[in-house]
């Protein structure tokens, strides 16, 4: 069993983003640095549009993570509704 | 009037509305002919359209959100610039990170926008083409915004001005400038492992993340501005190395074993590389994020351990260098950092010793190692340098073949014995620093054998400025390769005690207390 792990710059339009992860990842764990965010969940994290938007109260395309992404690692699946990152073995 | 509203596409019709579906195979000239570098290297592809970008980003999207991320950066870089900037930076030591940064690693940002540009244009598929563009433009963005970043500094500290013209002839500068070289001159496929696999995926975050996170740290919004807004480029970057060596593997078992080869001699060039990273991250960051040793343990051993766990389904093992470069982790920046302190009179930034509060974290960070080896090192340089005999080393070192690297890494499970290899090649000796040079040189010597070697070039009497005369009784080899260099001798060079540098970030200090 592997983390798969995704960091943000720490901002405002990201504090959402992180809220939703948690809220959607049970076993993620947050590590913050300086200007930035790392989530760090086992196997597998799954990012959803709809828990966003409840979170940030607006429409929210998932490509807009792109704005605020630092780096991630893992296989990456990305649907209009769900951004997954996994390991396979 | 009843009006029929077309629905939106979803992600993954559009992106293959946009890229497979806008790709032709031309007739008017045979493919291998439009296409002619594209077998050469031994990799066999039977089926393009199996690359699928992950994250389906297409043209159209892509120049949405980038505008929005140099929007970002600009105001950033704009209030940092209004705002004294310059001034609330940790301490004037710090700013020696960002002259080794723009002169060892923005060129390479503009090489790799050319690699990328080239690589795209070699490949027959479309989802490669697209992402290997996209790429290509993200560098030449990192390349702009880091010179614009940067030019403010440029302003107030010496160093950064002839970055550029330094690149080309620096002694460690080769180092940077010849992997991204031995990688450009590779075939296309070759140069994807390089950099879209082995430097972006495995060892980019030891670059930009700890480095970054570090200049936040240390109160550089600017730097912090560029370096995030490349991030978050790199993460299509790292996806793009990952996803094409799954493609390339999964097209053809006869491609594992070059692949393989790749990955070693590659991770192996990039490690080596990151030499330079790991002294920045241990030394010279006034304040640190976190050490070398654990930024290594973090982004190569778990997340890179990860990723090699991931690969075993497809017959790749782990990097053959992988183990040593574990091992070396307690030894690598202290032993760089002592080779720049060596020739801090030939570099274009500032070296010192580090002082009791700053060993004093190194022996935590590192207890197996620090107080042992390196912490009599530091303590008799500062003696020396208290009675007015801080050391400079006019002899110039050898380097290795390969890596281009002073020789001075030691054996593995020895640090206290130099490591020396060579390789005999139509009856000349080549040296190298470690098994991993040797055996890279050893695979491709009518490669290596034309390296532009500092050192090498010194002797034969090419780094001296036109006008020197070397019949000359009172000629001066050295300070007239630093002329040719175009460094300023006591300005540019010599130890952070004493520089022009440290005098005015003190006096500006004092004066922005009041009038």
């Amino acid at each position: 069993m592997s983390n798969v792990f995704i960091a943000f710059q720490r901002n405002e339009e990201t504090r959402g983003i992180v809220d939703a992860i948690l809220a959607d990842n049970p076993t993620a764990t947050v590590n913050e640095q300086p200007a930035m965010v790392k989530v760090d969940v086992p196997d597998q994290l799954v990012i959803r549009r709809a828990t966003i938007e409840e979170q940030i109260g607006r429409a929210f395309d998932l490509q807009e993570l792109h704005v605020n992404l630092i780096t991630l690692s893992g296989h990456i699946d990305e649907t209009d509704d769900e951004f997954t990152l996994s390991w396979k073995h | 009037m009843d009006m029929k509203v077309a629905k939106k596409l979803g992600l993954k019709d559009r992106y293959n509305l946009m890229t497979r579906d806008l790709a032709w195979t031309p007739t008017y000239q045979a493919v291998k002919d439009v296409y002619p570098y594209v077998e050469y290297e031994g990799i066999k592809i039977h089926d393009w359209d199996k690359f699928e970008d992950p994250f389906r980003m297409t043209m159209d999207a892509y120049w949405k959100y980038q505008a929005e991320k140099e929007r970002k950066l600009y105001a950033i870089i704009d209030a940092f610039n209004q705002n004294n900037g310059h001034l609330g930076v940790t301490d004037a030591r710090y700013i020696n990170t960002l002259k080794l940064f723009l002169t060892g690693v923005t060129p390479l940002e503009y090489m790799a926008h050319r690699g990328f540009a080239h690589v795209g244009r070699a490949f027959p598929g479309a989802g490669p083409r697209v992402a290997c563009l996209m790429q290509s433009l993200d560098e030449i963005r990192h390349a702009q915004t880091q010179i614009h970043s940067l030019s403010n500094y440029n302003r107030f500290y010496n160093g950064f001005q002839n970055w550029r013209h330094q690149h080309d002839r620096v002694w460690y500068l080769s180092v940077p400038k010849s992997f991204f070289d031995d990688a450009i001159t590779s075939g296309p496929f070759e140069f994807m492992i390089a950099i879209g696999f082995a430097f972006e995926y495995v060892l980019t975050n030891l670059l930009f993340v700890p480095f970054i996170s570090g200049a936040a740290y240390n109160g550089d919004m600017g730097a912090m501005a560029f370096g995030f807004s490349a991030q978050s480029d790199e993460s299509r970057h790292m996806t793009l190395g990952l996803e094409i060596i799954k493609f390339i593997l999964e097209q053809d078992p006869d491609n594992l074993p070059i692949v393989q080869r790749w990955i070693d001699k590659w991770f192996w060039r990039g490690y080596r590389v990151l030499t330079l990273v790991a002294m920045m991250m241990d030394y010279m960051l006034p304040k640190r994020v976190m050490s070398w040793k654990e930024a290594w343990e973090i982004y190569a051993e778990q997340n890179g351990g990860a990723l090699f766990a991931d690969l075993a389904r497809y017959g790749i093992r782990v990097p053959k260098g992988w183990k040593q470069a574990c091992d070396d982790k307690d030894h690598l920046s202290h032993q760089a950092w002592n080779v720049f302190y060596n020739y801090g009179a030939a570099a274009p930034f500032h070296t010192w010793c580090p002082g009791e509060k700053d060993m004093d974290w190194l022996s935590a960070k590192y207890p197996e190692s620090f107080d042992r080896y390196y912490r009599p090192l530091w303590q008799h340089y500062a003696a020396e340098a208290k009675e007015g005999r801080r050391f400079y080393n006019t002899t110039l070192p050898m380097l290795c073949q390969t890596c281009q690297i002073p020789m001075f890494f030691t054996e593995p499970g020895d640090p206290s014995k130099i490591c020396y290899r060579e390789s005999t090649y139509h009856g000349m000796k080549y040296h190298f620093c470690s098994d991993g040079c040797k055996e890279i040189f050893d695979n491709e010597p009518q490669k290596y054998v034309q390296s532009w070697l500092p050192v090498h070039q010194i002797y034969q009497g090419h780094c001296f400025p036109p006008d020197a005369d070397p019949t000359k009784p009172d000629f001066n080899p050295l300070a007239e390769v630093l002329r040719w260099y175009r460094i300023e001798f006591g300005r540019d060079n010599l130890d952070y005690e004493g520089s022009p540098d440290k005098k005015n970030f003190d006096a500006w200090h004092e004066l922005a207390k009041g009038n």
